[in-house]
């Protein structure tokens, strides 16, 4: 099981929650049971088979497209944390 | 005594760059890894921004977009337009810059100094906003000139062939590159350059979170992954929370004296990261800016940060 930390601009999706925990080996396994038990978050999660581009996926701390992308390992109790393609810069 | 050379810059604008690399001793985890810290608040506005502004006006001014006096538009939360307004001022164009309205005061005041006109886009979109504002502006009004840092190529370039070129030329050897990922200009560009000269560097950028300007997005659509950044050319991305970061940038201080801008603490954080995980080797970061633009920022003052009461 992983805790996944949702961004403000998902937990209407989820009914307001800020992490729930979701079951899967690899990354994409535990996004399909969240986007299961959540099927708005499909569209805003999963593009074309792949992550959409303005979600970032961070395991460990550690961006997912710079690890294994969907197929990254999910040990138990990791911390996948979703946040939103922001405009940095300054 | 030794004869010290005469030398003098023909403009201020030819001191952009050739920034000063300093070895951080007292911050590297163990002594079979040395980090280095590249000092761009060594430029002449106190930022890296000072390269970007000037190569992407040279860019234009080369490629015949800029007449005499040409209006120039930029959404900046405060370094790019310090920058530019220095660059804008010394060859006579009149610039506008939109601005996050919750940006420190000081930059304000900068800007308005250096003769930038201000335009404000809502502080709860943060730079998401200012983006989505310039493009509406330079849309509706043609005369503007937008050199747009987060897809000018000028941008990356700038770091190709100055920050990048300037530590391949200090350093023998380069394990891990670590950079801020704002506009993606540094990694892109430097991150390019020492991949020629070492092709085993790990280019790594570090992220800070996301402000509270993630609580204006109404959905992910609204988020912006800039033009010039490609993320298949990073080999890490790291995520650096408000507290790390602070706390590295208080021990950058104190151990090193370098008063470093905020978002210099996550990089020198990330730096150490990967210093642990070496067993030998090099590590550079680039520290973007200084702190003087942050000084009424709380946190100096040992205002500890409550993550809780942050939106996450």
């Amino acid at each position: 099981m992983a805790v996944v930390r949702i961004p403000p601009t998902l937990r209407a999706e989820v009914g307001g929650l800020r992490e729930l925990e979701a079951r899967g080996e690899t990354v994409g396994d535990v996004l399909d049971d969240l986007v299961d038990r959540y099927p708005p978050l499909r569209e805003q999660l999963l593009q074309d088979g792949g992550l959409a581009s303005f979600v970032n996926v961070f395991l460990g701390g550690e961006d997912v497209r710079t690890l294994d992308g969907l197929e990254t390992e999910v040990r138990d109790g990791a911390t996948l944390i979703l946040l939103p393609a922001m405009a940095g810069g300054s | 005594m030794e004869a010290r050379a005469r030398t003098h810059a023909p403009t201020l604008l030819d001191l952009i760059g050739s920034t000063p690399l300093v070895e951080l001793t007292r911050l590297s985890p163990k002594p079979s890894v040395q980090i280095f810290a590249k000092l761009e608040a060594q430029n002449p506005t106190g930022s890296i921004k000072d390269r970007v502004a000037k190569a992407m006006l040279d860019a234009a001014e080369a490629a015949g977009e800029l007449e005499p006096g040409r209006r120039l538009l930029e959404p900046t939360s405060g370094n790019t337009g310090i920058s530019l307004a220095l660059v804008a001022r010394l060859r006579g164009y009149p610039l506008t810059v939109v601005l996050p309205e919750s940006v420190t005061e000081e930059r304000r005041r900068l800007l308005r100094l250096y003769g930038a006109e201000i335009v404000e886009s809502p502080g709860e979109e943060g730079s998401n906003g200012a983006v989505r504002l310039a493009l509406e502006l330079a849309e509706r009004d043609t005369s503007f000139f937008m050199p747009f840092q987060y897809a000018n190529d000028a941008n990356p370039l700038s770091h190709y062939e100055g920050t990048g070129a300037e530590i391949v030329a200090a350093l023998e050897h380069v394990d891990a590159l670590v950079a801020g990922l704002g506009t993606g200009g540094t990694l892109m560009g430097a991150g390019e350059r020492l991949r020629e000269a070492f092709p085993e560097v790990s280019v790594v950028a570090v992220e800070p979170l996301p402000g509270d300007a993630v609580l204006g997005l109404r959905s992910l659509a609204d988020g912006y992954v800039p033009p010039i950044l490609d993320v298949s050319k990073l080999d890490r991305k790291l995520l650096v929370s408000n507290a790390e970061s602070v706390a590295a940038l208080r021990l950058l201080l104190e151990q090193e004296g370098i008063f470093g801008g905020v978002s210099s603490g996550a990089v020198v954080h990330g730096a150490r990261r990967i210093a642990e995980e070496l067993d030998e080797g090099v590590v550079v970061c680039v520290l973007a800016d200084g702190g003087w633009k942050y000084l009424s920022a709380g946190f100096w003052q040992g205002e500890e940060i409550d993550e809780s009461k942050l939106w996450w």
